[in-house]
């Protein structure tokens, strides 16, 4: 073993050092392989760990927290959701199509896994500008293979949110989330037990595709990362869909005792955390792989990627019932290992041994890195900053200039290549808010957002940070359901420099003290460390996928205003924050200044308001105010869905509190904020729930004729939008540019 | 018609949605897998969506050579509704039960958005709850869509009036009628007889006012309602 074949492995000294104190000899080369697999940071979390475990995981609501293969929520009547987000970020940088596809696969399969059918994938995507070819390259092929994926499989794309900033250039985010219901009868879990039961693969053949794939998302980007993409895996929905219905007939049959997905690091990382996870050993045997090309070596077999393949435990008399459910599906089961008594992790290669390393003290015996974490002078800096006073700003230019940045406009370019409506169950899709479904055979649905403001992460870890989970959540809320929980991916950029680990870490302790404020427990997710290409770290990304309840789906709101005459009134606070908004960037050309501060209670009054007068039936629309402000999301309010006849114009008077300008009343990105439209006979009650809820509450102005304008009137300045006007830049910004 | 098979091929993924949309309308749904080779006394058929056997071929290329095929070609040979839905559609037309191809968008991009389609032949088992002209909105949601036959078939279809649905443009600001580029806005045809229809619309998506509408239902309550015309039996 020399030190450079150690360093190509990624291991430093220290742990190098900790594998030959372990094992007492020096490792073979499989087993440095397989150390180096499952010690990378993807598999590891040995940078983070400590810092994650400070997330709130409990509540009444938790089956499963963090460390399955999904995180479990409790629903009424003994139904259950599984859900997850999961990055495939590296992958989708250098290939961006089958990265964002095998994305899509993976999510699908840990959500599966745990017996529940996928019913919603929504996506995070995150890239640079659109003005340069190569963005728009990554942007097409990652929308494509997200598409392409779950169209096939058959699950309905419910939503997400597509931002560009220039730090993603050259670094793309995709983040996939997937959510899946279950009777909690059926929930299994990814832990082996039963000494003698066997271990079986089911799904693809293992190929030479992947290898690594694990160690490469656990480095920066660089000029050379091209080169990896033969490292980058091939997906095959097809065979997907056939190991959907394969395993979770196996789950519901009873046949099996555990499965999991063959994920990052493959049959390594699958088999030894089942293993570790039930505190046995296993013993595997590599020449029993069903393999795609002749004469691949143990160490290829172990860390191979290849998707669409799962690992079983089962026991022995029922072998041949999981191998005719297999096959009733196209698939092939094959016995490959046994379960354990002895604690090691074994691999045998035609009945020679070339692993065997105790399994316990490879899963958790990484040595732990507690890096420092220190804010940078320049981020202070920027937090400081004000952009200078222009001598007289444009409000009336403002808002078409916000509605056609393609990070606010509308993303129909993007879902509508995305099958929405697939089994039958979308009550809201794509545009809104949040995405609800119906959960079938029961009255309730859920609301499902992800969400991240990375500039006010960007600008202040902590205060974004909550942000993050408090757009989430009032995303939900606006459909009228109440949160529940979470699930997260930790996009950041190289842990070792002291001012990104000090974005980590406060970034977590702002979403967990969020988490606390609205009992929405973080049920698990996954960290993305080392987005770094040759320009610099990406923003910091901390997306947060939420789901919440609505316990009577009829009662679900919509986010558009419905009905000429009836009211619009505001919800929440308006405190004219500029700091990290769109509007200081777009319109100023100035991006800094402190974020809005997030007020935890007043969001959670927000939300316990908004699902209250849902409930009630009291409203025709709500939708949050987010990027761009009030006058923004008012506009949104009025341009109707996706793929709605017209729009409807609104007449608004603001009220000009003493020391706000009309700027930062229109600009400024206050949260715990709402917009919401209801029939006049509902504003008293309103009114008194609102009171009751502590939620200030003014009604503003009234929707107006269809295609009428948007008339906006803060004191005794007046302005006027054409609706048709917003609607053409608001829908066409993206399109347009896509076919330039 | 109240036995309604709805064949499973690897790869299906709307044979769930179809099967709820029939038992709603008071049908009796079951599925046929796509091995067996027989349909256990269907008074109808249908093939629902997805992408049979991934589509790697071509859409629905690979279906027709299921074991279930033979009995789907007798069943429809006898005059007994037969409808495929999306990839259902495709295939029929591989199996050459319809004329014509379903080729790629011409967007060269899957398309999933409710579209508007003129009803315009109400005699199929499938439309009898329909009036002729009258224009719903329904869901699409397939890349390779594009209705395409010869001029001279095209000229037939029209001619024997077997253009049961068409993309219509209803004028609102954002419509793009024709969602894949079809022939002559073709959504959906019939055979000769009218017992074999395929739609590119997925009317099992829109059985329920909650999932956005109840336009497609009447499909399956078309089905469930039909007798089969005195004229037919000869």
């Amino acid at each position: 073993m020399t030190a450079a074949l150690v360093r190509e492995h990624k291991l430093n000294d220290r742990e190098y050092n900790a594998i030959l104190a372990m094992l007492g000899r020096t490792p073979t080369m499989t087993e440095l392989g397989v150390f180096s697999a499952l010690w990378s940071e993807h598999c590891s979390y040995k940078h983070t760990k400590p810092v994650l475990r400070t997330f709130p995981t409990e509540g009444p609501q938790v089956i499963q927290g963090p460390g399955e293969n999904a995180g479990v929520l409790r629903l009424p009547d003994g139904w259950a959701v599984a859900f997850k987000i999961e990055s495939h970020n590296h992958p989708s940088a250098v290939e961006p199509y089958q990265g964002a596809a095998t994305g899509v696969g993976g999510i699908l399969r840990d959500v599966f896994t745990m017996g529940a059918r996928p019913v919603a994938v929504l996506n995070s995507l995150r890239f640079g500008p659109l003005d340069d070819p190569r963005n728009r390259y990554l942007f097409a092929g990652v929308v494509k293979g997200v598409g392409d994926y779950g169209n096939c499989v058959g699950v309905p794309t419910l939503g997400g949110e597509v931002t560009f900033a220039p730090g993603y250039s050259g670094n793309p985010l995709v983040n996939a989330m997937c959510v899946g219901v279950l009777r909690e009868a059926d929930l299994i879990t990814a832990r082996a037990h039963g000494v003698g039961n066997v271990l079986m693969t089911v799904g693809a053949r293992t190929g030479r595709d992947g290898i690594h794939g694990a160690s490469f998302a656990s480095e920066d980007l660089s000029a050379e990362s091209e080169a990896r993409r033969p490292q980058v895996q091939v997906g095959d929905p097809f065979t997907e869909k056939l190991l959907l219905e394969a395993s979770l007939e196996l789950i519901t049959s009873g046949t099996i005792v555990a499965i999991q997905d063959m994920g990052a690091a493959g049959l390594t990382s699958s088999s030894s955390e089942m293993a570790a996870r039930g505190g046995v050993g296993v013993e595997l045997d590599t020449s029993k792989v069903p393999l795609r090309e002749a004469g691949m070596s143990p160490y290829e077999i172990l860390l191979s990627e290849s998707q669409e393949r799962m690992l079983l435990v089962v026991e022995p008399h029922r072998v041949g019932e999981v191998q005719t459910i297999c096959a009733k599906w196209e698939l092939t089961g094959t016995a490959i290992g046994t379960v354990t008594n002895d604690g090691l992790f074994r691999v045998v290669h035609d009945g020679v041994t070339v692993a065997a390393i105790p399994g316990e003290d490879l899963v958790n015996g990484v040595p732990m890195y507690h890096p420092d974490a220190v804010e940078s002078p320049e981020a202070i800096a920027r937090r400081a900053l004000r952009p200078t006073m222009a001598p007289k700003a444009d409000l009336v230019g403002a808002l078409p200039i916000l509605l056609d940045d393609p990070t606010i406009a509308s993303k129909r370019w993007v879902y509508d290549q995305y099958d929405s409506t697939v089994q039958a169950n979308t009550v809201l899709g794509p545009g809104g808010d949040a995405g609800v479904f119906l959960v079938e055979g029961t009255a309730f649905g859920l609301a499902v957002s992800v969400d991240c403001p990375n500039r006010y992460v960007a600008l202040d870890p902590y205060e974004g940070g909550k942000m993050t989970v408090a757009e989430a959540a009032r995303n939900v809320a606006c459909t009228g359901a109440v949160p529940l929980g979470i699930t997260n991916c930790l996009n950041f950029g190289n842990p070792d420099k002291p001012e990104i680990f000090f974005q980590f870490k406060e970034a977590v302790r702002g979403m967990g003290d969020a988490c606390r404020a609205f009992n929405t427990p973080v049920t698990g997710g996954n960290v993305s460390l080392y987005n770094e290409s040759p320009t610099g770290a990406i923003d910091p990304t901390p997306t947060v996928g939420l789901v919440g309840l609505l316990e009577d789906v009829t009662t679900r709101v919509p986010s558009g205003f419905q009905r000429s005459g009836h009211l619009v009134a505001l919800l929440g606070p308006s405190g004219g924050h500029l700091g990290g908004s769109m509007y200081w960037w777009l319109v100023r050309d100035f991006l800094g200044g402190p974020p809005p501060p997030c007020h935890l209670e007043a969001e959670r009054r927000l939300q316990r308001f908004l699902a209250a007068a849902a409930k009630a039936r009291l409203l025709d629309s709500a939708h949050d105010c987010a990027d761009g402000g009030l006058a923004v999301a008012m506009a949104e309010c009025c341009l109707g869905g996706p793929y709605d006849h017209g729009t409807l114009g609104a007449g608004i008077h603001l009220e000009h509190p003493p020391g706000l300008d009309a700027e930062g009343l229109l600009y400024g990105e206050d949260g715990a904020r709402a917009i919401i439209s209801f029939a006049p006979a509902a504003a008293e009650a309103l009114r008194a729930l609102a009171q009751g809820h502590q939620v200030p509450f003014s009604v503003v102005g009234n929707v107006g004729a269809v295609g009428g304008d948007l008339r906006i009137t803060v004191g005794t300045t007046s302005m006027a939008w054409a609706t048709g006007d917003l609607r053409r830049t608001f829908f066409n910004a993206i399109p347009r540019r896509m076919s330039a | 018609m109240t036995r309604v098979a709805v064949i499973r091929f690897p790869g299906s993924n709307c044979e769930p949605d179809a099967y709820r949309a029939v038992q709603r309308e008071g049908g009796t749904a079951y599925y046929v897998f796509h091995r067996e080779t027989d349909l256990r006394d269907a008074d109808a058929v249908i093939i629902p969506g997805g992408f049979s056997y991934g589509d790697y071929l071509r859409a629905g290329a690979i279906a027709r050579f299921s074991p279930i095929m033979a009995a789907i070609e007798r069943h429809a040979a006898d005059g007994k509704p037969l409808a495929g839905i999306c990839n259902g559609f495709q295939v029929l037309c591989e199996a050459g039960l319809l004329p014509g191809a379903l080729m790629r968008n011409a967007s060269l991009k899957y398309v999933s958005r409710p579209v508007d389609v003129r009803i315009e032949r109400c005699d199929t088992p499938f439309t009898t709850n329909y009036r002729k002209g009258e224009i719903i909105r329904i869901p699409v949601g397939h890349g390779d869509g594009r209705y395409t036959a010869s001029d001279e078939l095209l000229a037939t279809l029209e001619r024997e009036g077997r253009v049961v649905f068409r993309y219509v443009d209803t004028g609102m600001p954002d419509s793009v009628a024709n969602p894949n580029g079809a022939s002559n806005n073709i959504a959906a045809i019939s055979n000769r007889d009218g017992n074999i229809v395929g739609m590119m619309p997925h009317p099992e998506r829109l059985a329920d006012r909650l999932v956005g509408g109840d336009a497609g239902a009447r499909v399956f309550s078309s089905l469930i309602r039909w007798k089969r015309p005195i004229a037919a039996h000869v």
